[in-house]
């Protein structure tokens, strides 16, 4: 049986704000296990952000189990949290969060500075390999303006996966682009998927959810389905059948 | 992460903004190049006071009259009698520590050669005098002690009397002139010596054999003074406390009495004088540390806008695995960095304001190493000082909080 990834039971977060307690996630249980390409779906104050803030060890659950790759985070200090972070998860943004004016393998090199045990000629070469894996070997030197929404968010899957993480968490990745980057983006997904990479990935577009094989849908709080994807549409296809661009 | 890195890192942050990080670093260089300045300037003039101070003898010790308490009635020092050629003599027999001593009594006059005439004084002195003082015989001879004995009319002159006396070029030595109706074989001429620190024309003087001013011209057995050089400068204080025990001794004073004279060496001079321009050095130094601090405060105004900025990059930083304190010290370092390097550019600066000061104004400077250390020192401390509060804003921040700053 395949390793679990991540094993959350009973988790709940409540927030207090002013004297009225919100209570964002109502108790939710769920794994994930190696290689599964997991979206999570929901409407905004679904608590979908509130749980991906959990699962990436920014937050901590009011109550409840949550166990990544077999390290039970609670009780856990800051600081044991960010080596966690640095160590096992690799972080998508929905606006991509590269620094400016910073070249593209320094962006990605960026984890690994936090990371004592590598020394600057592994980081050097893992982030290049990053960058070849998500295909800009050719623009390694290129500061974030100099590159498409697209490039950019391919320099932040770099990022993520420089320090060969555990899980790699994105939220809303394809928010910001167009149909077509979206789908490159996604096969890109789906590629690091086969290569045995597990996803957990944010989204409220239904037809990016068809791309992973599991889905999570939250509402008010609760799961209020978890099944798994049975049409998988694969994105490098799914590219294929979009007009072109000379066409539109 | 490594100390490397981290300075890496800053660098570049700066490097992105140059002409902020040089604005900001423009306090620190103006406040660093100011206190170097100040403080070679004053040093200077210390040294300088120190240097003249010493070229008039830096191990002469001077005896005064004074402090003459009897009957209830203070004198002014001027007036006061208390030395005597007893004390000379007592000086001159008992002390081990000075190797020349020499009365010294004075007279204002009218000195007058065919028909030029000068106003000056006329110092009645030792044949050591000239070794105390340390003035050189241009031409002619000093007066010996058989002059002085004899009650010799003869004098050695300075230069300012020659110019003034013998304008026409004629040579003094043999010459005769008038002081006070009296008249001096010129036996001797001082070499030219200048203005001492305190605008006194030190070469505008009549040497003469002080028995003979005590008798010719004053008509009095006191001593205005008495100069003494002592065997080496070390020893000088040594000597202050021999002189005054021996007076003490020779004037009977009890063990309650008040000295009635003072024993002066040149080095209580100097520290006199000292102190005067270190007040004004600690002045100077006062404002100049005020930009410093100004400019620290320009520093730390900078960095919070930094943060601000850079929200979003400190969210993520913290995402990825940076903890607080690899925030704080990343912050940090861009601070001190900031101080750092305007400090370096404030020290040339001032080393070259200082070279400007001297070149130009012809002013006495001399920048000290120390003056260098502390500044820079300061310029560190002030970093990590103002870039404090901005680095913990930054590290306190919570990271989905910051993730999602717009």
């Amino acid at each position: 049986m395949d390793k679990t990834i991540i094993k959350i039971e009973e988790i709940k977060r409540e927030f207090l704000i002013g004297n009225e307690t919100v209570r964002a996630l109502k108790g939710i249980s769920f794994s994930v296990t190696q290689g599964e390409f997991v979206t999570i779906m929901g409407t905004s104050g679904s608590g979908k952000s509130t749980l991906l803030n959990i699962l990436g060890c920014l937050d901590q659950p009011t109550s409840g189990i949550y166990e990544l790759d077999q390290v039970a985070v609670k009780n856990l200090s800051k600081n044991a949290l960010a080596k966690l972070r640095n160590e096992k998860i690799g972080f998508i943004f929905q606006s991509y969060n590269l620094l400016p004016r910073t070249t593209a393998i320094e962006n990605v090199e960026l984890p690994l500075y936090y990371n004592k045990t590598v020394s600057s000629k592994e980081r050097k070469e893992r982030a290049e390999n990053a960058l070849n894996l998500v295909g800009l070997a050719d623009r390694m030197d290129h500061t974030p303006s100099q590159l498409s929404g697209g490039q950019q968010q391919r320099v932040a899957i770099a990022r993520a996966i420089v320090n060969d993480p555990v899980v790699i968490l994105a939220d809303e990745a394809t928010g910001n682009l167009d149909t077509r980057t979206s789908y490159e983006i996604m096969a890109l997904f789906q590629d690091l998927n086969n290569r045995g990479k597990t996803i957990a990935f944010v989204t409220h577009e239904p037809d990016i959810a068809l791309f992973s094989n599991r889905t999570i849908v939250l509402r008010d709080g609760h799961i209020i389905k978890d099944n798994p994807v049975d049409n998988i549409n694969i994105a490098a296809e799914a590219l294929q059948k979009l007009p072109l661009e000379e066409e539109l | 992460m490594k100390t490397i890195n981290l300075i890496k890192i800053a660098w570049k942050a700066l490097q992105r903004n140059k002409t902020r990080a040089f604005l900001t670093m423009l306090g620190i260089i103006i406040g660093v190049a100011s206190v170097i300045a100040m403080m070679a300037i004053g040093e200077g003039s210390k040294q300088s006071i120190r240097n003249q101070i010493s070229s008039m003898g830096s191990n002469m010790l001077s005896i005064m009259p004074g402090s003459d308490f009897r009957g209830g009635v203070r004198r002014d020092n001027s007036e006061s009698q208390s030395l005597t050629l007893t004390d000379l003599k007592a000086l001159q027999t008992k002390s081990t520590t000075i190797s020349y001593i020499s009365p010294q009594v004075n007279g204002g006059g009218q000195a007058i050669f065919g028909s030029n005439n000068w106003p000056t004084s006329i110092y009645g002195v030792g044949e050591n005098y000239t070794a105390i003082r340390k003035l050189e015989i241009a031409s002619g001879v000093m007066f010996t002690e058989n002059d002085i004995k004899m009650a010799a009319k003869v004098a050695v002159i300075g230069q300012t009397i020659v110019e003034n006396l013998f304008g026409d070029g004629t040579d003094p030595v043999g010459q005769t002139i008038r002081f006070d109706r009296i008249p001096f074989k010129i036996i001797g001429v001082l070499k030219e010596k200048g203005t001492n620190t305190f605008g006194q024309d030190q070469d505008d003087i009549i040497l003469a054999p002080y028995t003979t001013v005590q008798k010719r011209i004053l008509a009095s057995e006191h001593l205005r003074s008495i100069v003494a050089s002592a065997k080496s400068e070390e020893i000088a204080d040594e000597a202050v406390e021999e002189l005054s025990d021996i007076l003490r001794v020779s004037h009977n004073l009890k063990a309650d009495d008040e000295d009635d004279f003072h024993v002066r060496s040149q080095q209580e001079l100097i520290s006199t004088f000292s102190s005067t321009t270190a007040i004004l050095t600690v002045l100077l130094v006062a404002i100049a540390s005020i930009s410093l601090v100004v400019g620290g405060i320009g520093i730390m105004n900078i960095m919070y806008v930094s943060v601000t900025e850079r929200t979003r990059e400190i969210g993520l930083r913290m995402a990825i695995g940076g903890r607080g304190v690899d925030i704080l010290m990343q912050f940090l370092v861009e601070a001190i960095l900031i101080s750092v390097t305007g400090g370096l550019i404030g020290v040339l600066l001032g080393i070259g304001s200082t070279l400007g000061v001297s070149t130009y104004l012809r002013w006495p400077t001399s920048v000290t190493s120390e003056s260098i250390i502390i500044s820079f020192l300061v310029c560190a401390i002030t970093g990590i000082f103002f870039g404090w509060y901005p680095a913990r804003k930054a590290a306190g921040l919570d990271p989905i909080v910051a993730l999602r700053y717009e």
